[in-house]
């Protein structure tokens, strides 16, 4: 079997730079990604879009296309539609990535080698757990907004955003320029939260992101009620949503929806990162786990990298700039530069990395969602995949549950499919607010291999030692 | 609800829900086309029978599970829709298919 210089994991930002940058200096790369076609999340239907409208989704989106056109020609290897499921560091210092790829009638497993990874899997939707977000007709903004990029779809009918952060303003205003209408927004930032901001103003009137965020804000508010310090937010309905009720300044309030769009900031995808062995660090600022790393995205496992927003939130030009750094030190690493060529290379992309990042303390300080949208109560289900309650978990934490692993084992927490994505902070933070620890002591769960749901018959299918093929296959004795 | 924008530029694929005939566009993943047509629940959950339907649309979430050409669980998201690909809701847990697929 051949051996890959480096292998990629996600097609965002991070992952397109990384790539191109990696295969322009002679590095064999492949770049593996779940979705049909390059662009990450953020850049969705990049390479195909349905839109007759550019201005729909505005310049910030179409910057993406400047970074396909190079990708597309750098020589590197692009692996659509595959899941990376597994990456073992083995004792030569090499890894062992197990994917499962192809269309759906024609799915394969393959082990591929490579001298160095690097992950760019990005960030996904912070949980937002409220009473009845489990109902059809209740989305995360982000998913309404990949409807929009990638089919031309809009919703249609009584349409509420609920939450914080600069993307639910953004989906909003791309919403209004494609013709849908919105009822309302209800604005969760908490009251006092912007004089808290202001402290970091300075930095953020520098940022590229000031005048186009403001000029955001003020579009849908010439157009869509807004309704601010909403304090507390429950969704009505038996077998879809019918209604939102919200409370503010102590009133309740409730409004007819048919669909429920909400958003309170992304967080890191720290799944395949944490299998692989790195450590994580909890960020108290944006409340989330995120791998630790170095300058370079280099982690505590050698030869393991971590570029873009996977590593820390910092958006989508800051990933871009990350996935450049990352890709010099694995030419670096693998001999193709020397030191001294890595720190010249680098000195624009660090530039590009301060300019894009400027601000963040200003966004990262308004948008921290209210404690009331991150430590939930009574009956609101946390996890989706198996159900469980806040309670559950809130009484699990007073009786002594050592922490998220152990309350997994008593609760089911987290052992669905979605394997922890959507409870796994929230079950950190209701421990240690129960338990008055700090998240960083009462740690995350321990994060396994495969990092997605995958048939058995599919890892029985990369079994190659004997030793494997006992542990799969029944044998007569 | 969902509609599509009447300036799509993207060809017509014929698939089916639950057996009736739906026409879908190229580029459209099978959670676009079930929301497109009307259906915002795809499946009831194995716990409590609750209806989901697709919530994040990028591959986390699961809810969009759906049988595709008879394979049962599979992320409607993630998968782009083909001509004549025949899509079913699904109800409760799928049973342990006896072949490896």
């Amino acid at each position: 079997m051949t051996i890959l210089d480096v292998a990629i994991v996600g097609a965002g930002p991070a992952g397109l730079a990384a790539a191109t940058l990696c295969a322009e200096h002679s590095l064999s790369t492949s770049l593996y990604d779940e979705q049909a076609g390059p662009g990450g999340q953020i850049y969705r239907g990049i390479a195909g879009s349905p839109l007759a409208r550019p201005e729909i989704l505005g310049d910030d989106y179409w910057h993406g296309g400047s970074l396909v056109a190079p990708f597309t020609r750098s020589g590197a290897r692009y692996v659509p539609q595959a899941t990376v499921w597994s990456i073992e560091r083995r004792d030569d210092g090499t890894f062992a990535v197990a994917i499962t790829a192809g269309p759906p009638h024609a799915r394969h497993t393959l082990t591929v080698e490579a001298r160095a990874v690097i992950l760019a899997s990005g960030a996904q939707e912070r949980p937002f757990p409220i009473p009845g977000w489990t109902l059809p007709g209740v989305f995360m903004a982000g998913a309404v907004q990949i409807l929009l990029k990638t089919s031309g779809i809009i919703p249609e009918g009584r349409t509420v955003l609920a939450g914080c952060g600069p993307l639910l303003w953004l989906v909003a205003s791309q919403l209004l320029r494609a013709g849908a209408t919105i009822d309302a927004v209800l604005d969760t930032t908490p009251r006092g939260r912007l004089r808290q901001a202001l402290a970091h103003a300075p930095g953020f009137l520098l940022s590229p992101y000031f005048a186009r965020g403001r000029e955001l804000v003020r579009t849908v508010r010439r157009r869509v009620r807004v309704i601010e310090h909403v304090t507390s937010l429950a969704v009505e309905g038996t077998t879809a949503a019918t209604g939102a009720r919200f409370a503010v300044d102590g009133q309740t309030h409730s409004l007819s929806i048919d669909q429920l769009l909400l958003h309170q900031g992304v967080v890191p995808d720290v799944n395949l990162a944490g299998a692989a062995g790195c450590a994580l660090a909890w960020n108290e600022l944006q409340a989330c786990f995120a791998p630790v790393v170095d300058a370079w995205g280099g982690t505590t496992v050698p030869g393991l990298y971590v570029a873009g927003d996977g590593a820390g939130i910092a958006g989508a030009l800051a990933a871009e700039a990350s996935g450049r750094l990352t890709a010099l030190a694995v030419a670096n690493a693998l001999g193709r530069i020397d030191g001294s060529a890595r720190e010249r290379a680098a000195q624009r992309h660090r530039r590009d990395s301060a300019m894009a990042t400027r601000g963040r303390l200003f966004l990262d300080t308004l948008y921290r969602p209210a404690d009331a949208f991150r430590l939930p109560e009574g009956d609101t289900l946390i996890c989706r995949c198996e159900e469980v309650s806040a309670a559950a978990i809130i009484e699990l934490a007073r009786s002594g549950c050592a922490g998220p692993n152990q309350a997994k084992a008593f609760a089911r927490c987290g052992m669905g499919p979605c394997q922890g994505r959507w409870c796994g902070l929230t079950v950190t933070e209701l421990i240690a607010h129960a338990q008055r620890r700090d998240p960083a002591e009462v740690g995350y769960y321990r994060l396994r291999f495969p990092i997605k749901p995958i048939p058995l018959g599919e890892v029985a299918a990369l079994a190659t030692t004997s030793e494997a093929m006992h542990a799969v296959v029944r044998s007569p004795d | 609800m969902f509609v599509r924008l009447p300036d799509v530029s993207a060809k017509d694929v014929p698939i089916t829900i639950d057996g009736v005939p739906f026409t879908a566009r190229a580029g459209d993943t099978v959670a676009a086309a079930l929301l497109v047509s009307g259906r915002l629940a795809c499946r009831t959950t194995p716990v409590t029978g609750a209806a989901r339907g697709p919530f994040c649309m990028m591959g986390v979430c699961f809810d969009c599970l759906v049988t595709i050409d008879d394979r049962p669980n599979q992320q409607g998201c993630l998968i782009t829709v083909a001509p004549g690909m025949r899509i079913s809701t699904q109800r409760g847990a799928r049973a342990a298919s006896a072949g490896v697929q």
